[in-house]
C-alpha cells in the first residue's frame, strides 16, 4: 500500500512540473502540455473493512443462524450444540460466499471465505481454551473460596463428608516439595548442559545433543516407569516424594535442555567475540556476556519446563504413591501432588469428591497461569534489551569500573567517576586521557 | 603475472632503477602459518572441565533410561518373539502377550488427534502470520502458547466431563449417517432408534483423540508458525505487486515454501500425542479388542496400560510393559527425528533478496 501511495505522488509532481512555463529560446520547443485534470489513483485495499463487507458478514450470519435452525428444528431432528454449531457454521460459509460472489470476482469470493475459515480456527482454538478454563474454575467454584481447603488434608475426611471439611494442603505442600527438588537437580543442570552445547563445539557435544533431542520424545510415563523399575523395585527404596521428583526431573531435563539451548544460540556471536577480542577467557566471556544477555530467555525456558513439570500427572502416578496425609518428608513415606489428586478425586464416583477434584485442579491450573505469566513477562524482552533498573545497575557497575580504572593509573587525579553516562557529563572538562603509555 | 624486481643500483640496465621482467614468477614462499595456540587459563579449564561433565551426566541419565528400557524389555520378548506384535490380549501371567491392539488403539488416538489438530493449526498459524493485525497477533501467540502450559489433567477433565457431552451427539450423526464406512460403525448402536441409548459412543477413541488434539495443537502451531514467518517478504510482496489476493499469495507462497515446516510440525505433534497418558486414561475404558471403529466405546493405548497395569505387574510382567514401553519410545524416536528432518529441510532461513 506504501508503493501505491508513493507512486501518487510521484503523478502531481509530475503535473507541478508540466505546468511550470519554460523559457523557449533556443532550438528546442517544448509542446505546451496541458494540465489535464488526472484522477488521483484509487488505493486498492488490500486489508481494512469496508461497509459492504460488513453487510456481507452480518447477512451471512443471520441467513446462516436462520437455515440452521430451520433445519434443526422442522426437516431433520438432529441434536446437540456442537451439531447446530458445525452445521450453522458451513452454512455461515456458504452463504458468505454466495453474498460475495454477487459483487466480486471468483479470486476476491475464494480470499474472503478462506479468511473467514482461517479466522474460525484460531477462534475455535480460543474457544476451545477459554472452555477448558472457565469450565474447570466453575465446577471447582464451590470449593475453591473455603479456606479449609487448602490447609487441611484428607486424612480424615470421609468421601460423604461436606465440603467444609477436609482440603488438599498435602497435595499443595506435595507439589512444592517434589517441584522444589526436581528444579534443584534440573535447573543446574540443564542450564551447564547447554551451556556446554554451546560453548564447545566438537562431535562428543554433537552426539550430546541429538541424544537429547531423542530423549524429548520419551513418553512421560517410561521416566516414571523407569524410575519405579530402578529406584523403587531393585535399589529396594519405597515410593516418595523424591523418587517422584527424579521422575519429574528426568521427563523435565531434555525440555529445559533443548529450549536453554536455543534461547543461548541466539545470543548475537559478535559479543562474544568482542568479548574474546578483550581478552577475557571463555568462562569469563560466558559468565559476563552469553549468560547475563540471554537471562531473560533462559527464564523463560526454565520457567515454562517447571509449568511442564509442575502439571505431569504420569510419571507421579508411578513413583509417588498415594495418601491423604500431610507428610513433609520427601525421603520417606508415599507424598502426592495436585494433579496425582484431582486423578484420584475424579476416579471416585463421588459428586463432593469430583467437586474436589475439579477445585484440585483449578489451583494446579492457577498456579501454571501464574508461572506462564511470569514468564511472559520476563520474556517479553528481546537478549540485551534492558529494563530500565537493569540499565540503572549496569550504568552503577560502569561509573565503579571507571573509578577503579583511575584509582590505579592516575592515584593523585581526581574521581571522575561521576562523569561517565550521566546528564552532567558535558558541564565537566574532558577527562584526561589515562592510558599515556599506549598513546603512539 | 608481473613481479617488479627492484634491482641494486649500479647493476647493468639501461639507467632504471626497476625494469619489469615477464616470465614465470618465482617459487613463492609457502607463507608460515601462524601458529594459533589456545592458552587455557585456570579458570577456563575448570569451566570446560565442568561443562563435560555436566554434558556427561545428561548423557549417562538419557542413555542409561534407554539402555535400561531395552534391557528390561528383553526378557518379555524373548519369551514373546514375533508374536508379541501380533497378539491382542495382554495376560502375561498365561504368557499370552502382545501390542497388536493397544498399538493400534495409541495409533488411532494419535490420528484422530492429528487429523483434528492439524487443519485448526494449519488456519492457526496462517491467520497469525498472514492476516491477523499486530495487536491481535500478539494475542494469539500468547493464547497459543498457554494452550501448551495446561496441564494434560486439566484437559483429561474438560474432556470427560463436558466435551464427552457433546460429543456422543456428533458420534450418533456420524454414526447414522457415515456408519457404512467401517471404521464409523459401532456394535450395538441402532441408528433407526433417535432415543437410544447414548452410552455406546462414550470413553470412545474418538472423544479421547479430540482432546489429545486441543494438547497438541499448539505445538504443531508453533513450528508452523515459525516456518511461515520465514516465508520471504520479498517473495509475498512480489505476489502482491502482481495482484494476488491474500489466499493467493498463501497459496502460491507461502503453502510451498512451508511444506516441509508444515509436515514436520504435524508429526512433531504426532509424537507428543502417541505418549499423552493422563487425559487418555481418564476418558478411554480399557478394551483389547482388535479394532478400527473409533466411535464405539472402548480402546487402548500403551501408555494407559502401563498405567492401569503397573502396580500389579511383577517381574515378567513388568517386563512386557517395559517391552510395550520400548516400542512406543521407538515409534515416537522415529516420529519425531522424520519430523526435525523435515523442519530442517524446508528452506527454513533461506534469505531473498527483497
Amino acid at each position: 500500500m506504501t508503493v501505491v501511495e508513493e507512486s501518487t505522488g510521484a503523478v502531481e509532481t509530475a503535473e507541478d512540473v508540466a505546468v511550470v512555463d519554460r523559457p523557449t529560446g533556443g532550438g528546442t520547443t517544448l509542446p505546451d502540455v496541458v494540465a489535464t485534470s488526472v484522477p488521483p489513483n484509487r488505493l486498492r485495499t488490500l486489508s481494512g473493512f469496508s461497509r459492504a463487507d460488513l453487510m456481507n458478514l452480518v447477512g451471512a450470519l443471520i441467513s446462516s443462524a436462520s437455515i440452521t435452525f430451520l433445519l434443526f428444528g422442522v426437516l431433520a431432528p438432529l441434536s446437540g450444540t456442537l451439531g447446530f454449531v458445525v452445521v450453522a457454521w458451513l452454512m455461515f460459509l456458504v452463504v458468505y460466499g454466495l453474498l460475495v460472489s454477487l459483487d466480486d470476482t471468483r479470486p476476491v469470493v475464494v480470499d474472503k471465505v478462506m479468511s473467514a475459515v482461517m479466522l474460525s480456527t484460531a477462534l475455535l482454538a480460543g474457544i476451545a481454551l477459554f472452555s477448558v478454563i472457565f469450565y474447570t474454575l466453575a465446577k471447582g467454584w464451590g470449593v475453591l473460596f473455603r479456606w479449609n481447603f487448602y490447609t487441611q488434608d484428607m486424612s480424615t475426611t470421609g468421601p460423604t463428608d461436606p465440603l467444609s471439611q477436609g482440603g488438599i494442603g498435602h497435595a499443595i505442600l506435595g507439589t512444592l516439595i517434589i517441584i522444589g527438588i526436581a528444579i534443584a537437580i534440573t535447573v543446574p543442570l540443564g542450564l551447564a548442559a547447554a551451556v556446554f552445547l554451546n560453548e564447545v563445539l566438537n562431535r562428543f557435544s554433537q552426539f550430546v545433543r541429538t541424544v537429547v533431542d531423542a530423549m524429548t520424545a520419551l513418553p512421560s510415563i517410561l521416566a516414571g516407569l523407569f524410575i519405579f523399575a530402578t529406584w523403587i523395585l531393585i535399589l529396594g527404596f519405597e515410593r516418595s516424594g523424591l523418587a517422584a521428583a527424579i521422575a519429574t526431573s528426568i521427563m523435565m531435563l531434555p525440555i529445559i535442555i533443548r529450549s536453554a539451548d536455543v534461547v543461548l544460540r541466539l545470543v548475537p556471536g559478535n559479543l562474544k567475540e568482542a568479548s574474546f577480542a578483550l581478552g577475557a577467557p571463555q568462562f569469563r566471556t560466558v559468565g559476563n556476556v552469553t549468560l547475563p544477555t540471554a537471562r531473560s530467555g533462559l527464564a523463560t525456558a526454565v520457567i515454562l519446563g517447571i509449568a511442564r513439570g509442575i502439571g505431569e500427572t504420569a510419571p507421579v502416578l508411578l513413583t509417588a504413591g498415594y495418601t491423604a496425609t500431610i507428610n513433609n518428608d520427601p525421603l520417606h513415606n508415599p507424598m502426592v501432588t495436585l494433579s496425582l489428586s484431582t486423578y484420584y478425586f475424579v476416579k471416585s464416583p463421588q459428586q463432593s469428591l469430583i467437586q474436589r477434584g475439579f477445585a484440585t485442579a483449578a489451583v494446579l491450573m492457577i498456579l501454571v497461569l501464574v508461572l506462564f505469566f511470569i514468564a511472559r513477562l520476563l520474556g517479553g524482552r528481546q537478549a540485551g534489551q534492558l529494563s530500565s533498573r537493569q540499565a540503572k545497575r549496569v550504568r552503577a557497575r560502569s561509573r565503579k569500573d571507571l573509578a577503579r580504572f583511575d584509582a590505579r593509573h592516575a592515584p593523585a587525579e581526581p574521581t571522575l567517576a561521576p562523569a561517565i553516562l550521566g546528564a552532567e557529563a558535558d558541564a565537566l572538562p574532558p577527562p584526561p586521557v589515562p592510558h599515556q603509555e599506549s598513546s603512539p | 603475472m608481473t613481479v617488479v624486481e627492484e634491482l641494486a643500483p649500479g647493476a647493468p640496465g639501461p639507467g632504471a632503477l626497476t625494469k619489469v621482467r615477464q616470465g614465470p614468477p618465482p617459487e613463492p614462499r609457502a607463507p608460515e602459518p601462524r601458529r594459533i595456540s589456545n592458552n587455557r587459563v585456570k579458570g577456563d579449564r575448570v569451566f570446560l572441565g565442568s561443562s563435560y561433565l555436566s554434558g556427561l551426566v545428561v548423557l549417562f541419565i538419557m542413555v542409561a533410561v534407554g539402555v535400561f528400557l531395552t534391557f528390561e524389555a528383553l526378557d518379555a520378548l524373548r519369551a514373546q518373539g514375533a508374536s508379541f506384535l501380533t497378539t491382542s490380549e495382554w495376560e502375561t501371567d498365561r504368557g499370552k502377550f502382545g501390542i497388536a491392539s493397544i498399538m493400534l488403539g495409541t495409533g488411532l488416538v494419535a490420528l484422530v488427534a492429528v487429523g483434528v489438530a492439524m487443519p485448526i493449526a494449519m488456519g492457526t498459524s496462517l491467520f497469525i502470520t498472514n492476516i491477523a493485525p499486530a495487536k491481535v497477533r500478539g494475542f494469539l501467540v500468547g493464547m497459543v502458547d498457554l494452550m501448551a502450559a495446561v496441564p494434560s489433567i486439566v484437559y483429561g477433565l474438560w474432556g470427560a466431563y463436558f466435551f464427552q457431552g457433546m460429543a456422543v451427539n456428533v458420534a450418533r450423526w456420524i454414526n447414522t449417517w457415515l456408519g457404512w464406512m467401517p471404521w464409523f460403525s459401532v456394535n450395538g448402536a441402532d441408528p433407526s432408534n433417535p432415543n437410544g441409548s447414548l452410552t455406546v459412543y462414550t470413553a470412545s477413541i474418538f472423544v479421547a483423540g479430540v482432546v489429545v488434539a486441543l494438547m497438541v495443537m499448539p505445538i504443531q502451531t508453533s513450528v508452523m508458525r515459525e516456518v511461515f514467518s520465514q516465508v520471504p517478504i520479498g517473495e509475498r510482496e512480489g505476489a502482491y505487486a502482481l495482484g494476488g489476493t491474500r489466499w493467493g499469495v498463501i497459496r502460491i507462497v507461502s503453502l510451498p515454501f512451508a511444506r516441509g515446516g508444515i509436515i514436520g510440525g504435524t508429526m512433531l505433534g504426532l509424537g507428543r500425542a502417541l505418549g499423552e497418558t493422563i487425559a487418555v486414561a481418564l476418558i478411554l475404558s480399557a478394551s483389547f479388542d482388535l479394532k478400527f471403529r473409533i466411535l464405539e466405546s472402548g480402546g487402548n493405548t500403551v501408555s494407559k496400560l502401563i498405567a492401569d497395569q503397573y502396580s500389579e505387574a511383577s517381574g515378567f510382567g513388568l517386563s512386557a510393559l517395559f517391552a510395550a514401553g520400548l516400542a512406543l519410545f521407538a515409534i515416537t524416536l522415529i516420529v519425531n527425528f522424520t519430523a526435525s528432518w523435515f523442519v530442517a529441510r524446508s528452506r527454513s532461513g533461506a534469505e531473498s533478496d527483497g
